[in-house]
């Protein structure tokens, strides 16, 4: 029988078929944050329970931690408490912890591929939706809750239905200053924010070959937002090349063998998908969200839609209340609209290759005066290699802040957050209503078009520049 | 260990919206916590309450109607966005037993079932049908879980159909990990053939 490269996954993980489509599966690594894990350490301890292979464990702290000055301590007590509270689980579970103090500390999902941890064919899983970016070697990788965590915890594995498998096929030649972002976005724009509802999201075609491996984490890393349990890419050179070298990946002879292994994680030419959609990069132009889902997205060149003009009920009312959220009216051109803040970071842009890419944006410029811009690095390591390359000079020259690595305003849990009303050029992932702070509204974009707004002091479209 | 959920009947409560996400459902400044309860009141708090800190009179779960209410009838994919336990625990803590969506996102419906709440789903028209039935007032829903039946006392009845895993976590009040700690025997044989 052929199979998918999830499949392949899959099966490799079982470890007892439950019934009929549901497995206990083994956890190759498990990541922890400080957010969703206090409940579930709490919850093994009050059972007496251990943690089965705290060696597959890796924690670190970045949610809710500030991005200023780390040589003072947590102003927000009950911030602070969750931090400690994870140091203690870590020592006393030996668990090892990227703390605020390392300078191996991040977004859990920047520092997984950034050590080796992530490696092709792994089961991973982590309290965390966006866990999905992992996927991008070619891991099996989702979010889970709470109590899923101290399942992990206290098994190394986890119960799941398997979700059905939907084939992504992105084909064509991006136009200069179209992102990976971009190619995501549209796709959530196809086929909205449940059209993945159940699956696993392969992304296959020669437009995603093409990508660099951070470009690929971008694309898997919004898999969630088109409702998949997972997004995946096979493994090929380049994931091969970025692996190579990094601190938990083999080396000499297990090098070889992880190798071997690794070029097996692939699907069939003739493998059967459950669902299947296609996208032609080369029709994709830069992307603005203009609502409150990831869905409600269209083009830089286009318009802020009539919620009339929609198909359903529901969709109208929808569109309707986004747009009052958002302070904006039907037929604007998405191009001019003004902004207050900038936001470039999060575990969807804030790797090396963004911040490249967004300095030379604004290098030699300098942001609006209207406009406050901050840089959060996805990691303490991609803030370091930034500062070897000038790109912090390049960036507060034009007026940006230059942040210590975290979530940060991508969901507002530390001192980062928007004012009622103002609104943000982002690089994230979420424009919930409220996801950057009450009343804040949120544009989603790419590295380069966010850079250009703090530039312009609007939505613009990059690609004029 | 949650307790067992085989049937219940409560009143209803609408939020005819789509897409509601994790972030609406428990805002980021309540994760902060390192317990699992307290979560009720904040349920929706955005929404539920005005920047004074007033109830909002517009927000559907504050009508005098909605009191007490047990059971939610919202739109499609429900509990998107974030993976939050936190959601769950605080639609649990406020008193809701079951919600009735025509469809929810996949992390969501796993906290749920190990948490004593059942997400049903049923197709859009059936759920429109639900919220009209609340347009008159106070509404009683009765979900039966082990036969996977909806019904009300107005002659409504329909079939759902719940995952069998957590059909039967929910049905049973089963404790997950020490469920599966009784698999040791194959965890450890997994193990050693993957060492
Ligand atoms: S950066 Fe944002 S999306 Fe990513 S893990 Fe942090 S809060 Fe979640």
């Amino acid at each position: 029988m052929t199979r998918t490269l999830f499949d392949r996954v899959w099966d490799a993980h079982v470890v007892r078929e439950l019934a009929d489509g549901v497995a206990l599966l083994y956890v190759d690594l498990h990541l922890v944050h400080e957010v969703t894990s206090p409940q579930a350490f709490a919850g093994l301890k009050r059972e007496k329970r251990t943690v089965r292979r705290p060696e597959r464990t890796l924690a670190t702290v970045d949610h809710n931690v500030p991005t200023g000055e780390r040589s003072v301590p947590i102003a927000d007590a009950v911030a602070a408490r969750q931090v400690d509270a994870l140091s203690a689980n870590a020592r006393e579970f030996g668990i090892e912890l990227f703390d605020l103090q390392s300078p191996g500390q991040g977004i859990v999902h920047v520092i997984g591929p950034e050590l080796g941890a992530t490696q092709p064919g792994m089961l991973i899983v982590c309290g965390d939706s966006h866990t999905a970016t992992h996927g991008a070697f070619g891991a099996f990788a989702l979010g889970i809750g709470t109590s899923e965590v101290e399942h992990v915890l206290a098994t190394q594995c986890i119960v799941l239905n398997k979700p059905r498998n939907l084939e992504a096929r992105i084909t064509g030649r991006r136009a200069p200053g179209v992102a990976a972002k971009d190619l995501i976005l549209a796709l959530i724009g196809k086929i909205g924010t449940a059209g993945a509802s159940g699956h696993v999201i392969e992304y296959t075609g020669d437009a995603v070959s093409a990508l660099s491996m951070e470009e690929r984490m971008t694309v898997c890393n919004m898999s969630i937002e088109a409702g998949a349990r997972a997004g995946m890419i096979a493994p090929d050179e380049v994931t091969f090349d970025y692996l190579e070298g990094r601190p938990r990946v083999p080396t000499g002879a297990a090098w070889s063998a992880a190798l071997g292994r690794w070029q097996t994680f692939r699907s069939d030419a003739t493998a059967h998908y459950d669902a299947q959609v296609r996208l032609d990069a080369a029709t994709v132009g830069p992307q603005v969200t203009w609502g409150t889902t990831p869905g409600m997205v269209a083009d830089i060149t286009g318009r802020v839609p009539d919620p009339a003009q929609l198909a359903t009920e529901h969709e109208r009312q929808a569109a309707a209340r986004a747009l009052e959220y958002m302070g904006l009216v039907p037929g604007t051109p998405l191009e001019g609209i003004p902004i207050d803040r900038v936001f470039l970071g999060s575990c969807t842009n804030a790797r090396i290759e963004d911040l490249r890419t967004a300095a030379e944006v604004v290098r030699g410029r300098h942001v609006a005066s209207r406009v406050r811009a901050m840089v959060v690095p996805g990691s303490q390591r991609v803030k370091a290699q930034a500062e070897r390359e000038g790109l912090d000079r390049v960036f507060t020259d034009a007026g940006f802040e230059w942040r210590n690595a975290g979530c940060s305003m991508c969901l507002g849990m530390n001192a980062d957050v928007l004012g009622a009303g103002e609104r943000c050029a982002a690089t994230s992932n979420r424009n919930f209503e409220g996801r950057q702070g009450r009343g804040g509204r949120t544009h989603l974009m790419s590295p380069a078009m966010a850079a250009a707004a703090a530039i312009e002091g609007h939505l613009v479209d990059v690609r004029a520049w | 260990m949650v307790a067992p959920f085989v049937r219940h009947r409560g009143r209803a409560v609408t939020l005819p919206r789509r897409d509601v996400d994790t972030d609406q459902i428990i805002p980021k400044q309540f994760l902060k916590g390192v317990e699992r309860t307290g979560f009720g009141p904040a349920l929706f708090h955005d929404w539920r309450y005005r920047p004074d800190g007033s109830p909002d009179p517009a927000f559907e779960l504050n009508s005098p109607d909605a009191q007490g209410a047990t059971i939610l009838i919202t739109g499609p994919n429900f509990g998107c966005g974030s993976s939050r336990e936190h959601a769950v625990w605080a639609l649990a803590q406020y008193g809701f037993r079951a919600i009735i969506a025509p469809s929810f996102a996949d992390i969501f419906v796993a906290n749920c079932y190990r948490n004593g709440v059942l997400p049903v789903r049923l197709p859009a028209t059936l759920v429109d049908a639900l919220i009209r039935s609340t347009e008159g007032g106070v509404y009683e829903v009765m979900v039966d879980l082990e036969q996977q039946v909806i019904s009300d006392d107005r002659g409504f009845s329909a079939r759902f159909s719940a995952e069998p895993y957590g059909r039967e976590l929910l049905l049973r009040g089963l404790d997950e990990i020490g469920r599966t700690l009784l698999e040791e025997p194959s965890i450890a044989a997994y193990e050693r053939s993957h060492a």
